[in-house]
């Protein structure tokens, strides 16, 4: 955080020298304002412009979820909105077969996103910081995933796992009758299929940030602990690793944010059928298309908020703390 | 980089560069407010000359037949139609918006609880008049199929095709197998088939829509065709002995079904067909497209789904039927009322069908000698039938087909077993949704 300081401090000595500048040449023609007319408006605009669209597309769309959550629409005239309380909610509880495996699923999703990809992406990447041969290409290589689009990962995965004519079954002979192994439909395979999909990608973008990381790492730490006589394994646990906790902390947040958000790869994979429905596929399920229940699709998006938020406050609160302390 | 650094994410003041990306942000979505209120409609003010229609025909099959009859009542009437195509996915779930919005003065639509819904909520005109032309084209059961729930026609239909059984002449000549009349002749066949080392029936069901056909099939040849009316509209209970029955029917002759169902696309499925390791396989009529080798598609046949009952017998016909409805305020409804009327023709009829041959005309005034022997049978079968329904994602609510029952079917083909619960809990969730408006 030590970074920060300075940084504001340049902007904040940077910023009045134009301001101050200007009126001094404008002075002779009468104007004594710090800034011109020009200039406010030019900020007015500036500032103006994008938080008018950030309330309007983020707050007051929000907020009219979280108020829609506890009513029925059908989406036709704004008058056939019936206030119904916390029936969603209740229904949303109590009675959708599909909502408890979708919170499960985030959870899963999460889970395996951290224990696997994460490592895996770290060990590329303290690999890849040796400066061995060809290391550009390995960090194109592992990095090209995060690069395609996810709906494209879907569907080249689905290729890859389809049950007739799929790469896995034809190989080891499961295309037959009797014999299928079905890893888009069958519950117990389909998520463990797409989160090998979503970790290939994970891994790549989990390496470029700790390659960062790594590379901010001061020589001078090695070479010490060299001369300490500490091994390789030692370094990096005692060492390196300690030092990389900004990255860390990124790459949970970000991870976070993936599993929250996981969505594209699995609509495309197999739309969330049984044993893959997350809670991003119910909200699109049930607002968009013919269905339009809005309410109710709205209540769930409520509950995804509520999840999001129990994560994201207790992190901001945190920085905010260690801001302060700096 | 530099964002994913620690600074950058809790960085609170915006510097000069995010503020300038914040405005050419806004700049594009200024700009892109305009565009997409343009969308909407056409925008053309009321010309006399000229119709619009909006049209979820984006492949390049229909949407060259529609052309074809856009440009034939053009040189009839003088007026022309201007189309606005949709991929047709993205048409039917933006159908609540665009109907809401300035939609075009005609636009294609399916019949059934579909249609039904869009009237009651006053997003269509009535088009009583256009009947009054056209009425002597369709059949009773067309006719039905067009009306409201007030009564009044809403649509006007183009074209319909049956759902069926299909199979390969050469394989059941083959193995000397006859067509199933009855269901205990059905289940022998399917035992019959394994034997022969064929997959009797083959499924797939990725796409979650293709086992509603199933269950509408078994439903109103064991239940009759009352009964799946009242089951799609929300009155009758799934959890009636009567549905507990079809579901029982069902998983008889689940096991002979193609495994791993629930991974396999229609399409995939189809093609287990064609090549002939399956031995049938019950779709729509547009199954025929996966034959794309002339003589596969000759030997390609079908037949109706098996009697279950003998009081329903083999009389209720699942035949989805597209065409046309009048929008709520049409600005041009002179031309919009001719254009209907010449769309209800047994002409307009004719000229769709040249470019796609895998449905049959909705009216029963077209000309059918040049039909294949397919569709002949298709026609047959449809202008045969006491009772056609639609789908059941057409006949039933579309909120409750695809929140509810897609998923549940999906379970039920994977765990026939729990079938008591998963009732329970559709009727549940049923209940819910009917309730709300």
């Amino acid at each position: 955080m030590s970074t920060d300081t300075p940084t504001k401090s340049q902007e904040a000595a940077a910023v009045p020298p134009p301001g101050t500048a200007s009126p001094k040449k404008r002075a002779p023609q009468g104007h004594r304002r710090l800034l011109t007319r020009r200039d406010r408006l030019t900020l007015g605009l500036m500032a103006g412009l994008p938080t008018i669209l950030h309330v309007a597309l983020v707050w007051v769309t929000a907020l009219a979820s979280i108020a829609l959550a506890f009513t029925t629409w059908n989406g036709i005239g704004f008058d056939s909105i019936q206030w119904v309380g916390l029936d969603n909610f209740k229904e949303l509880f109590t009675n959708n077969p599909q909502f408890w495996p979708a919170v499960e699923h985030n959870v899963v999703w999460f889970v395996v996103l951290i224990l696997i990809p994460t490592p895996l992406g770290l060990f590329l990447a303290v690999q890849l910081d040796k400066k061995i041969r060809f290391s550009r290409v390995y960090q194109t290589a592992f990095f090209l995933p995060v690069v395609v689009s996810m709906a494209v990962i879907g569907f080249v995965w689905q290729l890859v796992y389809n049950p007739d004519t799929g790469l896995i079954n034809s190989l080891i002979g499961a295309n037959e009758p009797g014999h299928y192994i079905d890893w888009i439909g069958d519950p117990d395979l389909n998520l463990w299929a797409i989160l090998v999909a979503a970790s290939w990608r994970h891994t790549g973008y989990m390496m470029i940030l700790y390659l960062a990381g790594l590379k901010s790492v001061d020589p001078a730490l090695r070479e010490a602990s060299a001369l300490d006589g500490a091994n390789e394994w030692q370094t990096f646990k005692n060492v390196i690793f300690p030092t990389l906790r900004p990255t860390n902390t990124v790459v949970l947040v970000v991870t976070i944010i993936e599993a929250l958000r996981a969505f594209d790869l699995v609509f495309v994979f197999n739309k969330g059928a049984e044993g893959t429905e997350l809670l991003s596929i119910l909200v699109t399920n049930n607002i968009i298309g013919e269905s339009s229940r809005i309410g109710y699709g709205s209540a769930i998006a409520v509950v995804l908020l509520v999840i999001s938020l129990a994560v994201i406050i207790p992190y901001l609160v945190a920085t905010f703390r260690k801001e302060r302390r700096a | 980089m530099h964002d994913l650094s620690p600074s950058g994410l809790s960085r609170l003041a915006p510097s000069r560069r995010t503020l300038l990306r914040g405005m050419g942000g806004a700049a594009v979505l200024g700009a892109g407010v305009p565009l997409l209120s343009a969308c909407g409609g056409s925008g053309t003010a009321a010309d006399p000359k000229t119709v619009t229609v909006g049209s979820n025909a984006s492949d390049a099959v229909p949407k060259k037949a529609f052309a074809d009859i856009y440009a034939a009542f053009k040189t009839q009437s003088g007026i022309t139609v201007d189309v606005n195509t949709k991929d047709h996915n993205t048409f039917q779930e933006q159908i609540n918006s665009y109907l809401q919005g300035t939609p075009d003065d005609v636009f294609n639509w399916f019949a059934g609880y579909r249609m039904q819904f869009f009237a009651a909520k006053g997003l269509a005109t009535a088009v009583d008049d256009v009947w009054q032309t056209i009425g002597g084209n369709f059949p009773e059961a067309m006719k039905a199929l067009s009306k409201g729930e007030d009564g009044k026609y809403y649509f006007v239909p183009l074209y319909t095709y049956p759902w069926a059984i299909f199979y390969r002449k050469s394989v059941f000549r083959q193995n000397g197998y006859t067509v199933p009349t009855t269901w205990d002749q059905f289940v022998a066949l399917c035992k019959q088939m394994q034997k022969d080392k064929l997959v009797p029936i083959a499924f797939g069901d990725k796409d979650a829509w293709p086992a509603l056909g199933t269950f509408d099939q078994i439903n109103f040849r064991a239940n009759g065709y009352d009964f799946h009316v009242e089951l799609m509209a929300g009155k009758a209970s799934w959890t009636d002995a009567k549905v507990r029955k079809a579901f029982d029917l069902w998983a008889e002759i689940l096991p002979y079904h193609q495994d791993g169902a629930v991974g396999r696309t229609w399409q995939d499925a189809a093609q287990t067909l064609v090549s002939k390791k399956a031995g049938m396989y019950l779709l729509g009529t547009f199954v025929g497209q996966q034959f794309t080798d002339a003589a596969d598609r000759e030997d390609l046949d079908f037949f109706a789904f098996p009697e279950i009952d003998p009081a329903y017998g083999q009389e209720t016909v699942e035949a989805p039927t597209d065409g046309f409805m009048l929008s709520k305020a049409p600005k041009n409804k002179d031309g919009a009322t001719k254009l209907l009327e010449y769309l209800g023709s047994p002409a307009a009829e004719e000229i769709y069908l040249k470019s796609d041959p895998n449905v049959v005309a909705a009216s029963t005034k077209a000309d059918t000698s040049s039909y294949s022997a397919l569709q002949k049978k298709a026609y047959e079968m449809i202008s045969g039938a006491k009772h056609l329904t639609q789908f059941m994602d057409r006949d039933s609510r579309p909120d409750f087909t695809s929140t509810v029952m897609q998923p549940a079917l999906q379970k039920f083909i994977r765990d026939p077993k729990g079938i008591d619960s998963l009732l329970t809990s559709i009727e549940r969730q049923k209940k819910t949704i009917f309730a709300s408006s």
